[in-house]
């Protein structure tokens, strides 16, 4: 195949312990830490790999979101990318705005698969990969674990609730990835020069001529319920007392 | 008018659990007329089974070959169509929902409200963000339908007192070949299931090794309680995909939860935080899971938990 195109979000980093802002006006997020979304990691990944096999011949990472999100596009150069667009926006946008854009972008690039993170860490929605495949006329395989290619089609195992699926899609497709497709490497100094020299294209939303339409509104933030720290037993005898009190036995 | 279309999950012979949580959902919206729709290829069975759903008014069976199995490509323009006639249109934050509703959604041109927890209003619901780091009050717009998925942990399914009628239906709308069904190979079990069993145990990598792992299968049966683990478990091989409990693998409310050589991580707190009583038994008395459990246990798992199987046996 020719091309894959690979979403990567800008998110407060997983190690962040994320908290709602006192005013509960929002979530802290001055000066925390900001990475790659995990999820796409791994779907840049295993793009890199099904190119590096020599089943592709270009990986584009693209990234909606403010100037910042170019940071880790150069990460995802210095993973192995061949070239970077940003849409430049002024803070990431709802998924369907998104997806929109990213069709936008899949009818400028016309790649033969699009691989994005199953979800994104921070609003955890799990919506911008089934809509660009809703809008896009073309199929989806979701939570995926496993993605052998085969000419013009595709197959996917999913990771499911009752165990693993297979789907069978035809091409070009959209797969959204599930933390056990694969481990993502490690990026090497020498790399991270490298990636300096890669292009990075950068497009304003407002020359797509997208419209984001009618947007559900966020209007309140609130920590959630914090669970007490219960009471610690000695031995065994005092576990199954404790339970039989509260009346679990 | 509220109108409110609940999409039934099965596997073709019995309604998922997921689906009498959708309608518990939907009742809580003010004024609320719920139907429950079921696709498949011979739906006669399953949609009978939703008849008595407490508290709707209608189950729509909608028999098609290419509904044979759930797939979201197949099954969203479909749903699409009916939803002309509906205000709100509800499916389970499951994988079935969460692959297919995003999808309905965008063809109705409108984002969805993933994993509502509460109903504030017909537009107004909660639901949690950043890995339930955050709650937040979502307003979808006025004017547009609201497509939604129902977080499993944050209901009880309505009982099955109701007595609503089915209606047959069928859709004009042309359907995808380009996504096809290949197989499912599900985990068998007969053990209580992991999402709905009112008891959970589960094990993560303290256990070492898939053999070890028998002595959390045996302390789950002792007691009639489904089998969890932790990501950790899962990817180290001790046990499938389906039986991670977390923020990406399933999260569950059960009335008690045991929590078996697992430190805790947020992931996995995440997936647990609705269960009634929480029992943690870790070497490490440090562990992150000691602070959200209701009773803790210091010590040597391979020791304390065949002690605690024959106590709970006897």
């Amino acid at each position: 195949m020719d091309k894959i195109l690979v979403g990567l979000k800008r998110v407060v980093d997983y190690n962040v312990r994320v908290r709602v802002k006192s005013d509960g006006s929002g979530v802290e997020t001055d000066g925390v830490k900001m990475s790659i979304n995990p999820f796409d990691e791994i779907a840049l990944e295993e793009a890199l790999r099904i190119r590096d096999r020599g089943e592709a011949r270009e990986v584009v990472v693209v990234s909606i979101g403010p100037s910042d999100a170019q940071q880790q596009l150069r990460t995802g150069l210095a993973m192995g990318a061949d070239r970077a667009i940003l849409v430049e926006t002024s803070s990431a946008p709802d998924p369907l705005t998104g997806a929109r854009i990213l069709l936008e972008m899949v009818n400028r690039e016309k790649p033969d698969l699009v691989i994005l993170g199953k979800q994104a860490i921070d609003n955890d929605n799990s919506q911008t990969g089934q809509m660009l495949a809703a809008l896009w006329g073309r199929p989806q395989a979701t939570f995926a674990s496993k993605l052998a290619l085969d000419g013009t089609k595709a197959t996917v195992t999913r990771e499911v609730d009752s165990g693993l699926e297979l789907l069978e899609v035809d091409l070009p497709a959209v797969v959204t990835v599930d933390l056990r497709m694969n481990e993502p490497r490690y990026v090497k100094l020498p790399d991270i020069m490298k990636a300096k020299k890669k292009p990075l294209d950068q497009i304003a939303l407002a020359s797509l001529g997208i419209s984001t339409g009618a947007v559900a509104s966020v209007t309140a933030f609130e920590p959630p319920q914090q669970r007490q720290k219960g009471v610690m037993v000695s031995d065994v005898a005092g576990l199954v007392a404790a339970m039989k009190d509260k009346g679990l036995l | 008018m509220v109108k409110v279309l609940v999409i039934a999950e099965h596997d073709g012979k019995r309604l998922n659990a997921s689906t009498a949580k959708c309608v518990a959902c939907a009742a809580a919206i003010p004024g609320a007329d719920i139907h429950v729709a079921v696709l498949g290829e011979n739906g006669e069975r399953v949609a009978r089974e939703a008849t008595s759903l407490a508290g709707i008014s209608k189950v729509i069976q909608i028999d098609n070959a290419a509904n044979a199995y759930p797939v979201a490509a197949v099954l969203a323009p479909q749903i699409a169509k009916l939803a002309a006639a509906y205000t709100h249109i509800l499916g389970p934050s499951t994988t079935f929902g969460r692959d297919l509703m995003p999808r309905v959604a965008a063809l109705l041109n409108v984002n969805q409200i993933s994993d509502i927890m509460q109903v504030l209003g017909s537009h107004t619901f909660k639901r949690p963000i950043y890995a339930g780091n955050a709650i937040v009050t979502v307003e979808a717009p006025a004017g547009h339908p609201v497509v939604g998925t129902v977080r499993m942990a944050s209901y009880r399914g309505v009982d099955n007192t109701g007595k609503a009628a089915t209606e047959r239906a069928s859709i004009g709308v042309e359907l995808p070949k380009h996504t096809r069904f290949i197989s499912l190979q599900a985990g068998k079990s007969d053990r209580p299931d992991l999402q709905t069993a009112s008891r959970v145990v589960s094990g993560g990598r303290a256990l070492g090794s898939s053999e070890n792992f028998g002595i959390i299968f045996r302390l789950a049966d002792a007691i009639g309680a489904a089998v969890g683990a932790s990501r950790a478990a899962v990817d180290a091989g001790f046990v499938p995909n389906e039986m991670q409990v977390g923020q990406t693998g399933k999260i569950i409310a059960p009335e008690l939860y045991i929590a078996i050589g697992i430190s805790g991580a947020i992931q996995h707190l995440t997936g647990i935080k609705d269960a009634r009583t929480i029992v943690a038994i870790n070497k490490d008395g440090d562990a992150p899971i000691f602070e959200v459990a209701d009773f803790g246990l210091v010590g040597d798992l391979f020791k304390l938990v065949p002690e605690l199987e024959q106590a709970l046996k006897s």
